[in-house]
C-alpha cells in the first residue's frame, strides 16, 4: 500500500513525459484522461483499506532516512484522517477536470495538460506529506502550473490576475518558510537531540511545547500563509481575479483543491502545534471569517458575471470553513473538514457549469441569458442540483457541513459570543438569495435573446463528467457519517491534545518572564487553564 | 621533489594554466576555431574531473602553505571549473554566429580561470592578491572582447577603472594586516590577539575590496554596465565563476583569518546583505532589458550569499558553497538561453519587448529558460530553492530572523521580475517576425543538461550537501 500511495502521487507527473513525447492533440487528451483516471482508480483502495478507528495514526507511511546531513528532513508521506478525504477529492477531480477542457482548450494542448498533471502531483503531495519541508515543497510546486494555466489559457485580464495570484501566495508562504525553519530548529533543540526536525508527527506530538511568545510569532506566520491561500477576508483580493480569468479547468482546480490547502494547513499545522495562540486568536480569526461570509455574499449578490458571482461565493463559503476551524470543538472542525469537500464538489460543479455555458455563448453576463431551462433541460437539472448544494439545502452535501459548523460555533467554548454563529447563519440566507436570484435570471422567464434559442443541451461528455459530482453531492447529503467517520477519531484526539498542551504551556509560563503584551494577551496571571478544563467538563 | 609533489596535489590549477599556454600557442599558429575550442574543453574537463576527485582527499596545504587543497578550496575549484566548462561549451556557437571570433578568447578565459582557482584556494594574502589580479586583468580584456561593440569597450574600460580602484583598497588592506600580524598568512592573521586600529583598518579595507569584486551594494556600480556590455556567455562566466571565486576566497579568509572577530564583521555583513538584497531586487524590478535585469538579479543573489556569510557559522559557509554551485548552474543556463535569443542580427534581442511570443516559437528554449528563472526565484523543487533554504536556515539558526525575513520578502519581489520574462515569452502575442538563427546540437544539449541538473539536483539536493557536510 505504501508503494501504491507513492505511485498515485507520482503517476500524473510521469504522464507529463508521455504527453511531451506526443504530437497528436487527440492522443494528448486521451493520455491525460487515462493518467488521471488511473490515478483515481489506484487511489480507491487507499480509501477502502483505511481504518477509520485509527485515523489519528498515519496509514501507508513511507519514511526515508535523513536527507540532508545536519538537518533531519525526511521524505515522509502517508494518509490520516485529516488528509484522506482531500486526497481522494483531488484524485476524483482529476479526470473531471481533464474532460472539462476536452473541447474548450484548443491551443498548446500539450502544455495545458502537462500543467494540469504537474498540478495534480503537487496537490496530492501537499495532502500526503507528513514532513513539513516536504509539504512546503509541494505547496510551492503547485504555484508554477497554476501560474501558467491562468496566464496562458486565461481570459483577457489573465496576466495581471496570474501575477497577483503568484506573488500574493508566494509572500505568505515565504514568511511561513522562515517560521517553519525556526520551528524546526526549536523543535530540534527540544525533542530531537538538537537536530533540526520537520517531522509533523514529532512536532505535533504531546511532548513538544512551545513558549507563548514563539507560538504567537510562528502562528501568525503560518496563519498568514494559509489565510492568503484560503483566502480569508481581507486577504481575498487575488481570488476573484484569478477565478474569473482562469480557464474552466483552472477555476475548478483552484476552487476544489488549491483553496483547500489553506484550510487544511490551518487544521493540520496551526491547531496541534500552536494551541495557545490558536485559542487566543480564535475570536479574531472567527470574526474575519464571519466578515468574509457576509462580505462575500453581499458582493456576490451584485455581480453581473456568473463566474465572478461563484468566485465571491467561494469567499463566503470558505469563511464557514475557517469559522468551523476556530470554533475549536469536534463538531465544528468535523464540519470544516466535510465542508472542504462539499465546497470542492459544489463550487467545482458550478465552475464546470459556467464553463459549459461560456463555451456555447462566449459570455458569462447574467443579462445575456434568461429562460435557458426551456432550451436546455438537462443543463437546468444539473445547474439546479449544484445551486442547491451550494446554498446548503437539506438532503444535499452543503447542508451537512454548514449545519455542523454552525452547531459547533454555537456551542464553542472559545468563541464565547453566540453572535459569530448568528451572523454566520445570516450568510446562509444571503447565499440562498444570491444563488437563487442568479439561477432565476439565467434559467427562468422567457427566452429574450435569439442566440439563446438555438443553444444545444449538454452532450454525453458533459453529462458524464457532471454525474459523478452529482452522485457525491447527494451521497454526502444523505449519508454523511460515512465521510465524517474518516476524520472523527483524529479530530477528537488533536483537539484534546491541543487543549492539554495549551494548559501545560500556560501552567509553565511565568508572567514575569514574558513581555508585557504576551502576559496580557494570554492572560497568564489569572488561571485560564483551569477555566478551560471546567467548561470542557 | 616537494615542488613536483605539490604540483601533483594542485593539478587542476596547473592543468588550466598549461591549457591557457597551449591554446595561446595554437592561436599563434592560426589553428581553426574548432581545434582551439576542443583543446580548451578537453583540458578543462580533465581538470574538472580531477577537482571532483579532490573533494574526497584529506585537506592539506601546498607550496609552503600558500594554497589549500581539499575541502572548501577544492569545492571552489570544482564550481569554477564547472562554470568554465559550460561557458566554453557555449562559446563556439555564439562567437561563430555573432561573427567576432578571436581565438584569444579561449586563452583569456583559461587564464582568468587560473586566477580564479588560485584565488579560491589561497591561504595567504599574497596568493589571494595574485589570483585576484590574474583573474581581474583577464576579465577586463574579456569584457571588451567584441571589439566592434561600443558598449563592450565601455564596459571594459569601466570595469578596468573601477576594478583598479578597488584593488587599491585591497592592497592597502593587505599591507595594514601585514603590519598588524607580521605575516600575510591567514593562519597567522587569525592568531592576532592585539587588535588595534591597524588591524581593524586592514580588515575593513580588505573586505571593501572584496565587496567590490562580488558586487555588493553600495560597491556594485560597475556591475550592470559591465554585465550588459560584455558578450553574453562571458557575462554568464563573470557572474558565476568569478563571483564564486571571490566568495570562496572570502569564506577562507573569514573562517581562517577573521574567525576571532566574527561578532564585529557579522554586523557589517548583515547591513551589506540587506542593502544588497533590497537594492538589487528593487532596481531589477524596473529593468526592460533582460541582460541588465539579470545583472541586477546577480547583485541581489550576492545579497543572499552574504546572508549566509553573516551567520558566520560552519552551516552558513556550507550553505554559501551550495548556493554558489546552484547559482553557477542556473545562471550560466539563463545567460546561455539569452545568448541564444540574441543571435539575430539587426535588433537588440535582449530587450524584453522582443521576447513576446517567442515561447511557443521555440518551446524547448523557452521552457528551459523558465526552469532557470523559477530556480533563480527560489521556487521548489528546483536547485535555487535548496540553496535559498540552506542559506536562510543558517541565518535562522544563527538567530538572525529579521535578516531572513527581509531576505524572503525581497525574494518574493524578485519573483515578479522573473515572472515577467515568462509573461512575455508565453502570454503575449508576438509583435515582430523574428527569425532566430539555427543553433548547434552541442549548444542545445548543454543548455538542456544544465536545466536537467537544475531539476534533478533540486529534487535531490543531498547529493551535493552530503559532500559539503564532510568538509
Amino acid at each position: 500500500m505504501e508503494l501504491l500511495l507513492n505511485i498515485t502521487i507520482y503517476l500524473p507527473i510521469l504522464g507529463v513525459l508521455a504527453i511531451l513525447a506526443t504530437r497528436n492533440d487527440q492522443a494528448i487528451r486521451w493520455i491525460a484522461l487515462f493518467v488521471t483516471t488511473a490515478t483515481f482508480a489506484l487511489s480507491i483502495p487507499l480509501m477502502l483499506n483505511f481504518n477509520a478507528a485509527t485515523s489519528d495514526v498515519a496509514h501507508y507511511v513511507t519514511e526515508s532516512g535523513s536527507l540532508i546531513g545536519g538537518l533531519d528532513i525526511k521524505y515522509i508521506v502517508g494518509l490520516d484522517g485529516l488528509s484522506l478525504l482531500l486526497f481522494m477529492l483531488t484524485t476524483f477531480m482529476g479526470p473531471i477536470v481533464v474532460l472539462s477542457a476536452w473541447e474548450s482548450v484548443k491551443k498548446h494542448l500539450g502544455g495545458f495538460y502537462s500543467m494540469l498533471l504537474i498540478l495534480q502531483t503537487g496537490s496530492l503531495g501537499v495532502f500526503a506529506s507528513l514532513d513539513m519541508v516536504v509539504f512546503y515543497i509541494f505547496f510551492e510546486l503547485t504555484l508554477i502550473p497554476m501560474y501558467f494555466l491562468i496566464g496562458i489559457w486565461g481570459g483577457s485580464g489573465r496576466i495581471e490576475a496570474t501575477i497577483k495570484f503568484f506573488i500574493y501566495t508566494l509572500v505568505g508562504s515565504l514568511i511561513m518558510l522562515i517560521a517553519l525553519l525556526f520551528l524546526g530548529f526549536h523543535a530540534g533543540d527540544a525533542i530531537n537531540a538538537g537536530v533540526f526536525t520537520s517531522d509533523w508527527r514529532l512536532i505535533s506530538g504531546p511532548e513538544y511545547h512551545i513558549g507563548l511568545v514563539e507560538q504567537t510569532y510562528m502562528f501568525l506566520a503560518f496563519a498568514l500563509a494559509f489565510c492568503i491561500k484560503v483566502p480569508l477576508f481581507p486577504f481575498h483580493t487575488w481570488l476573484p481575479y484569478a477565478h474569473t480569468e482562469a480557464p474552466t479547468a483552472g477555476s475548478v482546480v483552484l476552487a476544489a483543491i488549491m483553496l483547500k490547502m489553506g484550510t487544511y494547513g490551518l487544521i493540520r499545522f496551526a491547531l496541534p502545534i500552536f494551541p495557545n495562540a490558536v485559542i487566543a486568536f480564535a475570536p479574531y480569526l472567527a470574526a474575519l471569517a464571519v466578515i468574509g461570509i457576509i462580505y462575500g455574499a453581499l458582493v456576490a449578490m451584485v455581480q453581473k458575471d456568473v463566474k465572478k458571482l461563484v468566485a465571491y461565493s467561494s469567499v463566503s463559503h470558505l469563511g464557514f470553513v475557517v469559522l468551523g476551524i476556530f470554533a475549536l470543538n469536534t463538531m465544528s472542525v468535523q464540519g470544516a473538514i466535510i465542508q472542504n469537500i462539499n465546497h470542492g464538489l459544489s463550487t467545482g460543479a458550478l465552475f464546470l457549469i459556467v464553463g459549459m455555458i461560456y463555451d456555447r455563448r462566449h459570455t458569462r453576463m447574467i443579462s445575456e441569458f434568461g429562460g435557458l431551462s426551456s432550451v436546455m433541460p438537462v443543463f437546468a437539472v444539473m445547474f439546479m442540483i449544484a445551486t442547491f448544494s451550494s446554498i446548503g439545502l437539506p438532503g444535499l452535501n452543503g447542508f451537512v457541513g454548514e449545519f455542523l459548523i454552525l452547531m459547533g460555533a454555537f456551542n464553542s467554548d472559545v468563541l464565547v459570543s453566540n453572535w459569530f454563529a448568528i451572523i454566520a447563519t445570516l450568510g446562509v440566507i444571503l447565499a440562498a438569495v444570491y444563488m437563487l436570484w442568479m439561477f432565476q435570471r439565467v434559467m427562468f422567464g422567457p427566452v429574450t435573446k435569439d442566440e439563446n434559442k438555438i443553444l444545444k443541451d449538454l452532450n454525453a461528455r458533459e453529462i458524464g463528467l457532471l454525474i459523478p459530482v452529482m452522485i457525491f453531492i447527494v451521497w454526502i447529503g444523505v449519508y454523511p457519517s460515512y465521510f465524517t467517520g474518516f476524520s472523527e477519531v483524529q479530530v477528537e484526539k488533536i483537539l484534546d491534545q491541543s487543549l492539554e498542551k495549551s494548559e501545560t504551556v500556560l501552567l509553565n509560563s511565568r508572567s514575569e518572564e514574558l513581555p508585557q503584551w504576551a502576559g496580557k494577551f494570554y492572560d497568564v496571571t489569572t488561571d485560564m487553564a483551569a477555566t478551560l478544563t471546567n467548561s470542557e467538563k | 621533489m616537494e615542488l613536483l609533489h605539490d604540483i601533483n596535489l594542485y593539478l587542476p590549477g596547473t592543468i588550466i594554466a598549461i591549457a591557457g599556454l597551449v591554446v595561446m600557442m595554437l592561436s599563434a599558429f592560426n589553428a581553426d576555431h574548432k581545434t582551439v575550442y576542443w583543446t580548451s574543453i578537453l583540458f578543462t574537463a580533465v581538470a574538472l574531473v580531477r577537482s571532483f576527485a579532490d573533494l574526497f582527499v584529506t585537506q592539506t596545504e601546498v607550496f609552503h602553505n600558500m594554497a589549500a587543497v581539499g575541502g572548501i578550496a577544492s569545492f571552489g575549484t570544482f564550481i569554477i571549473l564547472t562554470g568554465t566548462l559550460f561557458t566554453l561549451l557555449l562559446c563556439y556557437d555564439y562567437f561563430e554566429k555573432v561573427g567576432n571570433y578571436h581565438s584569444e578568447v579561449y586563452a583569456i578565459i583559461l587564464f582568468a580561470t587560473v586566477g580564479m582557482v588560485v584565488l579560491a584556494t589561497a591561504t595567504n594574502l599574497v596568493t589571494v592578491f595574485l589570483g585576484l589580479e590574474t583573474m581581474s586583468i583577464a576579465l577586463y580584456v574579456l569584457a571588451g572582447v567584441v571589439k566592434s561593440d561600443k558598449r563592450g569597450i565601455e564596459a571594459a574600460l569601466k570595469y578596468f577603472l573601477l576594478g583598479a580602484f578597488s584593488t587599491g583598497f585591497f592592497l592597502y588592506g593587505i599591507a595594514l594586516l601585514y603590519g598588524a600580524a607580521g605575516s600575510t598568512s591567514l593562519a597567522d592573521i587569525g592568531a592576532v590577539t592585539e587588535k588595534g586600529l591597524i588591524y581593524w583598518a586592514g580588515v575593513s579595507l580588505l573586505l571593501t575590496g572584496f565587496f567590490f569584486k562580488v558586487s555588493a551594494v553600495p560597491f556594485h556600480m560597475w556591475t550592470p554596465d559591465v554585465y550588459q556590455g560584455s558578450a553574453t556567455p562571458i557575462t554568464g562566466y563573470m557572474a558565476t565563476a568569478a563571483k564564486s571565486a571571490g566568495f570562496i576566497s572570502l569564506i577562507l579568509i573569514l573562517s581562517r583569518a577573521l574567525d576571532t572577530s566574527v561578532e564585529q564583521w557579522s554586523e557589517v555583513f548583515k547591513v551589506i546583505a540587506v542593502l544588497t538584497m533590497v537594492f538589487g531586487n528593487i532596481i531589477a524590478l524596473v529593468q526592460t532589458n533582460v541582460k541588465r535585469m539579470l545583472a541586477y538579479s546577480s547583485i541581489a543573489h550576492a545579497g543572499y550569499i552574504l546572508v549566509g556569510l553573516a551567520a558566520g557559522t560552519p552551516e552558513g559557509y556550507t550553505a554559501v558553497q551550495f548556493y554558489l554551485f546552484a547559482y553557477t548552474l542556473m545562471n550560466i543556463g539563463a545567460f546561455g538561453v539569452i545568448a541564444y535569443y540574441e543571435r539575430y542580427k539587426g535588433a537588440d534581442l535582449t530587450e524584453l519587448d522582443n521576447y513576446a511570443g517567442l515561447g511557443f516559437e521555440k518551446p524547448l528554449m523557452a521552457v528551459v529558460l523558465s526552469i532557470f528563472l523559477f530556480s533563480l526565484a527560489g521556487i521548489p523543487p528546483l536547485l535555487g530553492f535548496a540553496g535559498k533554504y540552506l542559506v536562510f536556515a543558517a541565518a535562522v539558526q544563527a538567530d538572525m530572523i529579521l535578516l531572513a525575513v527581509i531576505g524572503v520578502l525581497t525574494s518574493a519581489a524578485a519573483a515578479f521580475y522573473y515572472l515577467r520574462v515568462m509573461v512575455y515569452l508565453f502570454m503575449k502575442p508576438a509583435v515582430k517576425d523574428i527569425k532566430l538563427a539555427p543553433v548547434g546540437g552541442i549548444y542545445t544539449s548543454v543548455i538542456v543538461i544544465l536545466a536537467l541538473l537544475t531539476v534533478v539536483l533540486g529534487v535531490m539536493p543531498w547529493t551535493i550537501a552530503d559532500i559539503l557536510a564532510t568538509f
